[in-house]
């Protein structure tokens, strides 16, 4: 993979007893944006950890913007931007002198490292707070100050390692549209989420894991497809006993009919032109549809389908949802308020 | 699967070093001294260590055991000023301890490590900060010690000497200290280094009490106490009393080049020890 940006090759790492990483590989083509994802304790961070030179695996290979990251960890550190998990800052310094110490120690002059430092400040909305100590910042402002230092040098290949993860939904949506950014200037990202609908929203390509292992690769929407559980809900203009007996054959499964006759609904293997059929279907028995509906599975089922446990902390996540558009549908607290009014 | 890699080549002791060119290596020191300089100034604790406690000490000292305790060819404000400088001095270097175990516990460090940045900058940078911030004390002890009495007969170069002398002294402490800071869990136990380890350094020599005294075996203890010499070394520089030179023990005659022999030695030791530790600490 010759213009994969950072590729992961069999990792292999144990923390005494626990391992914490049991044969991972996937790579990230140049430019992309790769969702790591999985439950806490998964082994993302320890991924990431290996990739930005910080930890050595005990066994596999890794090579970020096409450096042997084992064997030139040094020329490694030059094309790479990181944002920790917990926000590594210098809490006595203030926002500014933050920036600049990175900006220094990253070979940058000191006049060089204010100019960016003040740039980015003024980016990531923290031009007010920058010269205040960053101990009193709230978390939202300490991600985004860790993620302005992640940027100083404009490096090729960024790796945020749950950049929302303890945020409100406020500050997630900002740390968001940050990164939004960053993706149209062209790095190459890897971030690590808990949060599916972040993978979702953010991610081209999203590589689930869990105790270790790659357990999917895909993106957001083969992953969906893959948990065959999409979702049709059809609206008639007029109430139509036969209807559920005309859609049957086609979305092979049991069909609900709501109270008033109106909505029918039903679990459905994910199926392009499933809506088509079903139209052609309603209208040669004379029935008219007002609306038909085929939903994406949310990740969470994606999630359920591939491990049979939900992600602790989905909930948490499901406030930002609504700008996860595009990826087909309503958001996800609407889609659960659809499944119970379906089965009721 | 790939064999298991037991370590990078250029993580192997010495090349580490080796890194940068030398232009490289001065800014980050330079930048990381600076970084730990802010943190002195916002620690109103670790201020206060080489400011307060330094003016607290001297007036203490000379007030409450200056009358009690007969110093044989001058007064005990003379005598006590070299060994209130080494006690402050010896027990300020807590503060590298506690401020790299702090570095360590909080994540910082890791973000060090992901910069392209020559790494020994971040013990030396330390080092230096702590080097300064000894300067500091050094002066509120004179300036302190002149407010209350002290004099010295010496010439300018060799009251100079004397400071010199402790303060190599203390810039080798620190390099223990790191060593201390980087094997502790937490920043509190790197502080209680200062409580086992420093004190009793600083208490059981010739700092506060003329040795002559003590019972036989804790007054060989403190004959060949560094921190003996180093005070004895300064007295001899300022011409202050120095009753350590009645005793018979190599160091306590010759306190200027044992001061110096024991600050090379502590360094050669502590220094290569601090960054096989740290490379340690910050690998796997």
């Amino acid at each position: 993979m010759a213009d994969a940006m950072i590729e992961a090759d069999g990792l292999f790492k144990s923390y005494g007893e626990t391992r914490a990483l049991a044969g991972v590989s996937f790579s990230v083509p140049a430019g992309s944006v790769l969702g790591l994802l999985g439950p806490n304790g998964a082994g993302k961070t320890t991924a990431v950890r290996i990739l930005t030179t910080l930890a050595l695996p005990d066994a596999g290979q890794a090579w970020v913007a096409g450096i042997d990251v084992l064997a030139h960890p040094a020329a490694v550190r030059r094309q790479i931007g990181v944002a920790a998990q917990d926000a590594t800052l210098d809490g006595l310094l203030t926002g500014r002198q933050n920036l600049v110490l990175v900006g220094e120690l990253s070979g940058m002059r000191t006049g060089q490292a204010r100019t960016r430092a003040t740039e980015l400040l003024e980016l990531f909305e923290l031009a007010d707070a920058a010269d205040r100590v960053v101990k009193g910042y709230s978390g939202g402002m300490r991600r985004r100050l860790d993620l302005a230092a992640s940027l100083l040098t404009r490096p090729p290949v960024l790796f945020l390692d749950e950049p929302t993860t303890g945020l409100d939904p406020v500050s997630r949506q900002r740390v968001w549209e940050v990164i939004r950014e960053l993706i149209g200037s062209g790095v190459t990202l890897l971030l690590t989420t808990q949060y599916l609908d972040e993978a979702d929203a953010l991610a081209d390509r999203i590589v689930v894991v869990n105790h270790g292992q790659v357990i999917a690769d895909g993106t957001p929407r083969e992953l969906k497809e893959r948990s065959r559980s999409a979702y049709v809900e059809v609206t008639l203009a007029e109430p139509g006993p036969e209807a559920a007996e005309v859609i049957a054959p086609l979305v092979g499964g049991q069909v609900s009919v709501s109270a008033d006759g109106l909505r029918l609904g039903a679990a459905v293997d994910s199926a392009p032109g499933l809506a088509t059929a079903l139209v052609r279907a309603l209208d040669q028995a004379g029935m008219l549809a007002d609306n038909i509906e085929v939903r994406q599975p949310s990740l969470d089922d994606v999630f359920f389908a591939l491990t049979g446990a939900h992600v602790p902390g989905e909930h948490n996540g499901s406030g930002a949802k609504g700008t996860s558009a595009g990826q087909g549908g309503p958001g996800k607290g609407a889609r659960e308020r659809e499944s119970e009014g379906a089965q009721a | 699967m790939t064999p298991a890699i037991a370590q990078r080549p250029h993580d192997a002791a010495g090349t580490w070093l080796l890194t940068h060119n030398a232009a490289e290596r001065v800014r980050n020191v330079v930048s990381m001294t600076r970084r730990n300089l802010v943190h002195i100034s916002r620690e109103p604790m670790q201020l206060s260590d080489v400011t307060i406690q330094p003016v607290l000490f001297t007036v203490l000292f000379i007030y409450l055991f200056g009358g009690a305790i007969p110093i044989p060819g001058g007064s005990y404000t003379d005598f006590i000023l070299a060994g209130l400088l080494t006690l402050n001095l010896t027990t300020s270097t807590m503060g590298t301890a506690v401020g790299l175990a702090t570095d360590l516990h909080e994540g910082m460090i890791d973000r060090f490590r992901v910069l392209p940045m020559w790494r020994p900058a971040v013990l030396v940078g330390r080092s230096f900060a702590d080097l300064l911030t000894a300067c500091l004390c050094a002066l509120v002890v004179a300036v302190t010690g002149l407010a209350v009495g002290w004099r010295t007969s010496a010439g300018l170069l060799s009251i100079i000497a004397g400071f010199a002398l402790v303060l190599f002294f203390a810039y080798s402490l620190s390099w223990v200290a790191a060593c201390v800071g980087l094997n502790s869990k937490s920043p509190e136990s790197a502080a209680s280094f200062g409580f086992i380890v420093l004190f009793p350094l600083a208490f059981v020599s010739n700092a506060m009490v003329p040795t002559q005294h003590m019972p036989g075996w804790l007054q060989a203890a403190a004959d060949w106490n560094p921190v003996s010499a180093v005070t004895a070394g300064a007295r001899q520089l300022w011409d202050n009393p120095n009753p350590s030179a009645s005793t018979g023990a190599w160091p306590m005659q010759h306190p200027i080049e044992a001061s110096l022999a024991w600050s090379v030695l502590i360094l050669a030791v502590a220094a290569p020890l601090a960054s096989r530790f740290f490379r340690r600490r910050t690998t796997g």
